[in-house]
């Protein structure tokens, strides 16, 4: 299978690879995936408590090519924005940025839940009550 | 050293330029069909391919007049199941295989299923290898055939095929074994091992594809089958069709030439993949062999790299030919069925490698081959949450984890 260019450069140069700390409470981390199902990712955003925004976003993730670039690509997309605007990310976005085959539209699906989860773990932890999301 | 390297001659073998050199007369001056009986054209023919059938007898330690020429293993497999259901259906209609078979066998043996033939899909123990007690268990009196591989295409376990043909003879079964990645690597001798039919392939050892050859014994016992191909009658009347003159000048080569340089080949192979292993297990931790090393072909190595995908790690070493059990590199996004049959659990089934080493690699593209997966694997455990989690000491198997 051939890989697009942007799928290879993010798989080659990841952004934004790394963790943060889990219990600090501007931090909401969203883990998603199975080791079983071949892929697992986990994102963390480090939210300014005043401003809503994302200061920082870091992620990890154990998959292809295709679920490295789809995740490396949500912390880019992440940071700069508010949370709200966060949850307004979507996975056919991810699609259309990295040309994913259909094969691949699952990766970019993980990515949106991850993001999703990740949100939501900081609106717990903050006191926000956390909007109900759809699950893949 | 020429990049890309190609270690995945489990796939497929280029062709020995000797075998080449063989074939070129029949695909240019020498063309007769070895079936036309009253001129020379036809008798070089078959004078070419009866020398084929020696070799290829020879290298198995059958006798010529047992070897049927196919176009390949799978049809050979197709062959020996379908031919034996059909011829002895009176007999009996119960076939004993096993889970980690090719899906030449599978398949054909899930249609057989549906034409009424019963078929019992021996679990393998972790080492990869059939318990030969569930075996005997297996049959009843209503088993026409066993059916089990001689060396695995993913793991390269070798099945104890002499002592499940002992068995086969004691209880008056017959015993088909699929040996595409077995023959020319390793020695085989259907006598010895009381085989009754055997299926190989030129491609997986240095010859021409779309060819290759279904053993069918003669003797003691003498082997029947329901052709599955109806026409002139080739081929004793098992497999017609015209000759396919210069692969089976191909194939016999390869099979002359594997039995010649089989010792010395065979301990080269097991040199370069030992030393390919040994450096890997030296630098890596959480490296798992999948089957077992004792019973093993000695140009494979397959190894699962905890924690790390296999097809992220296929990506990252693209100048080197080699396969993945992972879900993501096959269509089904079904992860092996034959590491999964193994026990070892689907997260390591996504994270292995399979190695096919061959007659044209050098050890030079060994160390390659090894330094860059090394690199690798750690640049993607950098990346891998699970990575980080086994190293924070977390028990992953009593993680939630949220399955899509």
């Amino acid at each position: 299978m051939a890989y697009s260019n942007k799928v290879l450069d993010h798989y080659n140069h990841p952004r934004n690879v790394g963790s943060m700390d889990k219990s600090d409470p501007n931090v909401g981390t969203g883990m998603v995936g199975a080791p079983e199902c071949g892929d697992v990712m986990k994102l963390q955003v480090k939210v300014n408590p005043e401003t809503g925004v994302i200061e920082d976003a870091k992620f990890k993730t154990f998959g292809c090519g295709s679920a490295i670039a789809s995740s490396s690509l949500a912390t880019e997309w992440l940071r700069g924005r508010t949370v709200d605007e966060a949850l307004a990310i979507k996975n056919t976005d991810i699609v259309n940025e990295l040309s994913l085959p259909p094969v691949k539209i699952h990766c970019s699906v993980l990515a949106e839940d991850a993001i999703k989860a990740a949100i939501n773990d900081y609106k717990t932890k903050s006191g926000v009550p956390a909007k109900e999301t759809a699950t893949a | 050293m020429k990049l890309p390297i190609y270690m995945d001659n489990h796939a497929t073998t280029p062709v020995d330029p000797r075998v080449f050199e063989a074939m070129r007369p029949y695909l240019t001056n020498v063309f007769g069909n070895s079936a036309s009986r009253n001129h020379s054209f036809g008798w070089e023919a078959e004078e070419a391919t009866e020398k084929a059938r020696k070799q290829v007898a020879s290298l198995i330690g059958a006798t010529a007049k047992e070897i049927v020429f196919t176009s390949g293993a799978t049809e050979s497999n197709n062959l020996a199941l379908k031919g034996v259901a059909e011829m002895y259906a009176e007999k009996g209609t119960h076939i004993i295989t096993a889970a980690t078979e090719h899906k030449a066998i599978l398949d054909t043996c899930k249609r057989l299923e549906k034409q009424g033939v019963r078929v019992t899909y021996l679990a393998v123990q972790q080492n990869g290898l059939v318990d030969l007690n569930q075996l005997r268990d297996a049959i009843t009196d209503k088993t026409i055939l066993i059916s089990i591989m001689h060396a695995n295409n993913e793991i390269g376990v070798l099945q104890p095929v002499r002592e499940i043909g002992k068995i086969a003879k004691e209880r008056g079964v017959l015993f088909h074994t699929d040996g595409t990645q077995a023959a020319g690597k390793i020695p085989v001798n259907v006598l010895e091992d009381n085989i009754d039919m055997m299926s190989i392939t030129a491609h997986k050892m240095y010859g021409p594809k779309g060819v290759g050859a279904l053993y069918v014994r003669r003797r003691n016992p003498r082997v029947q089958l329901t052709a599955q191909m109806d026409g002139g009658g080739h081929e004793r009347g098992m497999r017609s069709g015209t000759l396919n003159i210069p692969g089976i000048v191909g194939l016999g080569e390869a099979c002359g030439i594997a039995q010649a340089g089989m010792a010395e080949e065979s301990k080269r192979m097991e040199y370069m993949r030992d030393k390919l292993k040994d450096r890997l297990l030296a630098s890596l931790d959480e490296v798992y062999i999948n089957g077992t090393m004792e019973h093993r072909l000695p140009n494979n190595l397959n190894v699962s790299f905890a924690y790390v995908e296999g097809e992220s790690l296929l990506m990252g070493i693209n100048d080197i030919a080699v396969s993945s059990g992972s879900a993501c590199t096959s269509a089904t996004l079904e992860p092996s069925y034959v590491l999964k049959a193994l026990g070892a659990g689907d997260d390591l089934a996504h994270s292995s490698i399979r190695f096919g080493l061959g007659r044209f690699n050098s050890e030079e593209e060994v160390d390659y081959v090894a330094g860059k997966v090394i690199d690798v694997v750690k640049k993607l455990r950098e990346l891998s949450p699970l990575y980080e989690m086994f190293k924070d000491g977390v028990d992953l198997s009593k993680v939630q984890w949220t399955a899509h």
